[in-house]
Parts: C-alpha cells; structure tokens; sequence
C-alpha cells in the first residue's frame, strides 16, 4: 500500500520514476517541468537512483538521446513541457514508430506566441498523432500510479510502444498533494525487468531505421496502427493488474454520477475535480447532470466513452486548446466525429478556455452547461464557443 | 605510402561490415570510405547514422549493407543518439543488465548532418564528454536531395542553390573548418583523413574508437555526382585535395597538431579545381583567390603543428 506522505507533485513524479529503477534519463530543463528532473539529477547525484543522467543540450536531443537509449534495451525516461514538446516533434514519431518503450512525463503547458509558461492542453493536443500512448492524470496520485503503470505498458511486449503521461503544468506540478507513495519492493513485483526483444548488439546485429519507400511505407503505417489499437487491452489489463495490487483502479472513462443524467460534462486532466465539485453544486440545485473524464486520450477509447454517453441528450466538451479556424478544440471535434454514426447519441457542444493558464472556475463549469443546453435547445449553428474571455 | 607497394592488399582487413550491392552511385568516395571505416571499426560496434546519402543507399527495406548492429533515425540528431546508446551501456553494464564486451558507439553522417542541421546535437554530445567515435563523410554538399550547397561547400563552387550565374561565382563562402570547430571542445582526439589514403583512414578510425570520451573524425570524400567529375577520378581527387593543400591531413590529439602528411611542395589548386564541373566557371582571379586562401590556411596550419 505505501506510506501517504506529502509531496509536491513533480518530486512524486520524480519518486516514481526512480522506483521503476529506470537506467537512463536524458532530459533538458523547460517550466514547469523541472522540479521533476531537477529531482531526478538529486536522486542520481545522491546514489539513491542508479541511472546515467544524460544533462541533453535541447529537447530535440532528449528525445533523440532516448532513442538510442532504449534501442540499446535500457529503461528510459524523460519529461518536458510545451515548446520542449514541439521541438521533439519529429523524433516522437520515430519513437512510436520503432517501437520503443519511452515513458514521458508531460507538463501540460501553453505555446508561444505569446511566450506562456502556464498549464493548457495545446501542447497535449499537438502530439495526438505521434503514435504514442497518452495517458491524462487528474491527481498527483494518478501521475504517481501512471508513470509505474506506464512502464508496465510500454515495455509489454504486445505493446512496446512509447507512453506519455500528462500532468497539467503549475495546476498538478507545482502543489502538495498527499499522496501514497509505493512500496520499492511492490513496484519491483509489479513491472517486470525490461526485456527489449531486439537491442542493438554486435552479438546480434539489427538494422534499424532502415529506410522505407512507397512499397512498404504503408504496410508499415496499418502494423503500427494495429499494434496501438489492440495496446488498449494491455492498458485496461495493467490498470486492472495495478489496481489488484494497489487498490487504485484506473479506467479509461471515468464516470461521476453520469448514470441516466440527461446532461454530461466532459472533461479531461486536472480540471476534472473543479468540474466534479460544479456537478455536486448543481445537482444539489436539482439539475440532471453527471461528468465523464476521459483518462486515455490515445489509444481513443471509442467503445467505453459511446457506452458512458450513450442515454444522453446533452454533452458539453470542455477544451484547454483551440485548432484555430477549425471545428473547435480538439478534444470536441474528436468526440464529435466518435458519436457521429451512433444511432442514439447526445448533441454535442464545445467549449474553449483555461487556455494559458487562467483557471477555470466552479461558476464558469456551471455557465458552459447552462449555455451548452441553451445552444441545444435554440440549434444555434455556432461551430464552438469561447468561454473567460474579456471582452 | 609507397612502401606498401604491392603488400598493400594483404595489408587490407578482409572483414567487410558495409556489405556491397548498396545503391551508391559510381565511383562514390563516400561509400569507399565507409566501407574503409568499417574495416577499420571492426565488428564490436554499434553505428547510428545519420539521414543522408548513405543511409538511403544502404538501407532499403528489406535490405541492409551493414553487418554491426545500425540504426538510423533522423537527420540532425546522430550525435545525440550515440549519446543515449552510450549512456545505455554503461548504465546496464553498470547495473549486471548487460556484460562488459567492449563494445564502442560509433556516429556517423555527412557533410549537411554535421556541420549544418546536427552542429548543435555534436557540440553537446562533445562538450558532455561521451565516449563516443563521430566520423563526418564530407562530400560537400547536400548530394542526396540534390547538391544544394552547405556551410561545408568550398568557396566557389556550383551547386543547385549556390549556382554559377552571370553576376555569381558560385558559393560565395569559405568551408566552414569543422575539424577547428571539434578541437575547440577540447576532445581527446580530432582527425581529417580521406579514402584515398586508405592506410591512414583506417589507423585514424581505429585510434579514434579506441580514444576513451569522444573522437571526432572529418573524411573527405569525393562525390563524382556532385561535383562533376569523372567517376574513375574520385581516388585521385582525394589524393589532389591533400596534395594542393585544400584538404590538408593531420590529427589534433590532446590539443597537439600534428601533420599526417607533408607534401614537399603544395600543387598549384588548379590541378584539383579542373577536374571538377562545379568550379569551371571560375575565372583565373578567383583561382588565385583560392589559391591565396589555401596557402594562408596551410601555413597557420603548418604554424600550429610545430
């Protein structure tokens, strides 16, 4: 079960990363990330983690430094934030596409421009075609359970595919939280040691990375798209796997008092528990209302979230990004085009806030549910709304 | 070099570990100096590569030239990978994850992949201090995608976006000096070398994978391609460049220069320019011009391995 200590929730990070006894961390300081590898470097420096600790020049080099990494069979680990996300664009696809099991914590953080250091999902949502598993926690113990859980999955060898685990920047980052911190030895008996099928060896030499002209590009891209699809099953099998050992279950949708409510809030990451607090508050004002959080962002878990919202009539999606001059944030149109060929679905609406960092309040959840079952009710054509904003 | 004379062949290591049928064009002096390098490397190496000319000539699914273990992954991070597979040794031998074989990590890429786009990838994995090989094969420009220039191409020379024109003599700066740019990190050991003297290719190679912490290696190598030459002259204008002084070959080992070779008197740079279609254009005063460059540059050269 662990010792309940409190602890900011990036050292936790760090913490759990040294429990799964990882071999490498290549990493470059970006905010608010850094407590988390600021942590880290102490934990090597103080022999407390046996690991090389690879001080990178950039983010593009951590993420390039991890491959190596872990084609070269070590356990490997590295966490950025925002602009350090976008510049190891280009060498995220490479990790999921040569299958190598790279955890990543992810400080959920704003782009530039302007410059912003402050927690929102545009750096999350720009990364959703990379091929890697993205988990989002709500709590500095969900990031805790989910970097342990994260190396079980990524290193499965029905998986081997790289993992991020989101935790929105500053809101889950920088505060106490209390969390239970587990046992070394439970950690131990939970992820098995890494066994990468095919490192690079002169006992055993592979070619890796070749390249791969039109004949087999595409064959390559549908084995990749099988191979993250079916990963869901290994994921709900690790959670459940964690929760047997832990006593804290994760699921892909998390359901609170969603059961026959006519309205659904749909949120995702750490606003999930002022959004919890907005449905207590109107519930208690006799509103049918319940929240769903969407825990897994990819592999999308299509099946769990049309069961969650399936006897609705109302769904209103909160985004922390925009796609601009699109159909609205990302995570809308996404579960948009989901229900779209269901026979009985709710209608969905979208909102756009918390960008940047600027909090989203229980009073603005309560307004975007009333304007979203107003828009329903009038059929305002609206792609999307903007919710915070001064005017 | 004369005196290996006709032993030269048995001199050569048998072991071939760039494979031949790759798809390098005629008379390419790059692949002969992988090739050489391999021979060199031996077979407990494992190679990261980076994108360019021959990671396609190479690598094409589902063939392999290469027999070590070989990875590619992008253009401008070869220098961090073999960080991170370094690092990866270490800390699994460290650890009882992996045995001790002595295994080395050896970078490679060209000309654009270092000098240009991977520089910052190089200078950190040089600053941090890894033990690592990183050979630069040099051909002078972006030969893969088409010969556009780079911070690598000579003064002077033609190529797709550095044309000759009618108000333009080509390229219109100097070769950046790669081989100073390493030395400046205070490495261990800096080497220029060229596969058309193969017996000091090989023993640079060889020295710099064995140097403990990080070598760094600048090969030119002759591009027929690109610099439009007679594909049966790319041994014979890698021998031109270091007998004119364009390309010079010495090794920087602990800081100390060292000429590998001395011609006794330079040859005029037209005997290496002529034979190449990307400086025919050049008019007799730019010719002096390079000539004046290469006689300034081989003397602070010659200054610094007294």
């Amino acid at each position: 079960m662990g010792q309940r200590v409190g602890i900011e929730v990036s050292l936790a990070i760090a913490e759990a990363v040294k429990l799964a006894n990882v071999d490498v961390v290549a990493a470059y300081p970006i905010t608010p990330q850094t407590h988390i590898i600021e942590h880290l470097a102490e934990l090597v420096a103080n022999g407390e983690l046996d690991a090389e600790y690879i001080p990178v020049e950039s983010e593009h080099s951590a993420m390039s430094a991890c491959l190596g990494s872990a084609a070269t069979g070590a356990r490997t680990f590295t966490a950025t934030a925002g602009q350090g996300l976008e510049l190891m664009h280009e060498v995220l696809y490479v990790a999921s596409s040569m299958r190598l099991p790279i955890v990543m914590s992810v400080a959920n953080r704003a782009l530039s421009s302007p410059i912003n250091v402050w927690g929102d999902h545009s750096d999350l949502m720009s990364v959703r075609d990379t091929g890697w598993i993205q988990i989002v926690v709500e709590n500095g113990q969900e990031a805790v359970d989910n970097i342990i859980c994260g190396f079980s999955i990524a290193e499965d060898h029905r998986v081997l595919l790289p993992v991020m685990i989101h935790a929105d920047g500053f809101y889950l980052t920088h505060v106490i939280e209390p969390i239970y911190m587990p046992e070394q030895n439970e950690v131990d008996r939970f992820i098995p040691p890494s066994r990468y099928p095919l490192p690079l060896d002169p006992d055993n030499p592979v070619t890796m990375g070749g390249f791969g002209p039109p004949y087999i590009y595409t064959e390559m891209k549908k084995a990749q798209e099988v191979n993250i699809r079916a990963a869901k099953e290994v994921i709900l099998e690790q959670w459940d796997k964690f929760g047997k050992s832990f006593g804290r279950y994760y699921h892909p949708v998390e359901c609170y008092h969603c059961e026959g409510a006519k309205t659904l809030l749909l949120t995702m990451g750490s606003t999930g528990e002022t959004a919890m607090a907005a449905v207590d508050k109107m519930r208690g004002g006799g509103k049918d209302i319940g929240l769903i959080k969407l825990r897994l962002w990819r592999p999308f878990p299509f099946k769990e979230f049309r069961q969650a919202v399936r006897s609705a009539e109302v769904l209103v999606v909160v985004d922390r990004a925009i796609s601009f001059g699109g159909p609205g944030g990302p995570f809308f149109s996404e579960v948009k085009s989901a229900l779209y060929g269901e026979d009985n679905r709710p209608k969905v609406v979208g909102f756009v806030g918390g960008l940047g960092g600027r909090d989203i309040t229980v009073g603005q959840f309560e307004n975007v549910v009333e304007r979203g079952i107003e828009i329903v009710q009038t059929g305002s054509e609206q792609e999307f709304e903007m919710f915070g904003v001064r005017e | 070099m004369e005196k290996y004379g006709v032993y030269v062949p048995r001199l050569v290591p048998k072991y071939e570990g760039f494979a031949s049928g790759h798809r390098a064009c005629i008379g390419c002096g790059e692949a002969l100096a992988v090739r050489l390098a391999c021979k060199a490397l031996g077979q407990n190496v494992i190679v990261t590569n980076a994108t360019g000319c021959m990671e396609v000539v190479s690598s094409q699914f589902p063939n392999t030239a290469w027999c070590m273990p070989w990875i590619h992954t992008l253009f401008e991070n070869t220098a961090a990978v073999a960080s991170g597979i370094e690092a990866s040794l270490k800390a699994m031998i460290r650890k009882g994850k992996r045995a001790d074989k002595g295994v080395k990590v050896v970078a490679m890429a060209g000309d654009g992949g270092t000098s240009d786009i991977g520089i910052q990838a190089l200078s950190g994995a040089l600053e941090r201090g890894h033990d690592f090989l990183y050979i630069c094969f040099d051909n002078e420009a972006y030969m893969n995608t088409g010969i556009q220039r780079s911070s690598a191409t000579p003064y002077g020379a033609s190529t797709t976006t550095s044309p000759a024109g009618k108000v333009s003599i080509g390229q219109v700066t100097w070769k950046k000096d790669m081989p100073a740019i390493a030395a400046a990190h205070n490495i261990p050991y800096v080497a220029t070398a060229t596969h058309s003297y193969p017996f000091d290719l090989m023993d640079k190679v060889a020295k710099g994978v064995a140097t403990p912490g990080p070598a760094y290696i600048h090969i030119l190598s002759v591009c027929p391609t690109g610099w439009r030459s007679a594909p049966d002259l790319s041994v014979r204008l890698g021998r031109l460049a270091v007998e004119t002084g364009i390309f010079p070959l010495y090794e920087v080992e602990d800081g100390k220069y060292k000429l590998s070779f001395e011609p006794t008197k330079l040859r005029p740079v037209q005997d290496y320019l002529k034979l190449q279609g990307r400086f025919r254009h050049l008019s007799e005063e730019t010719v002096k011009e390079i000539q004046n460059r290469v006689n300034e540059e081989y003397a602070k050269l010659k200054e610094k391995a007294l």
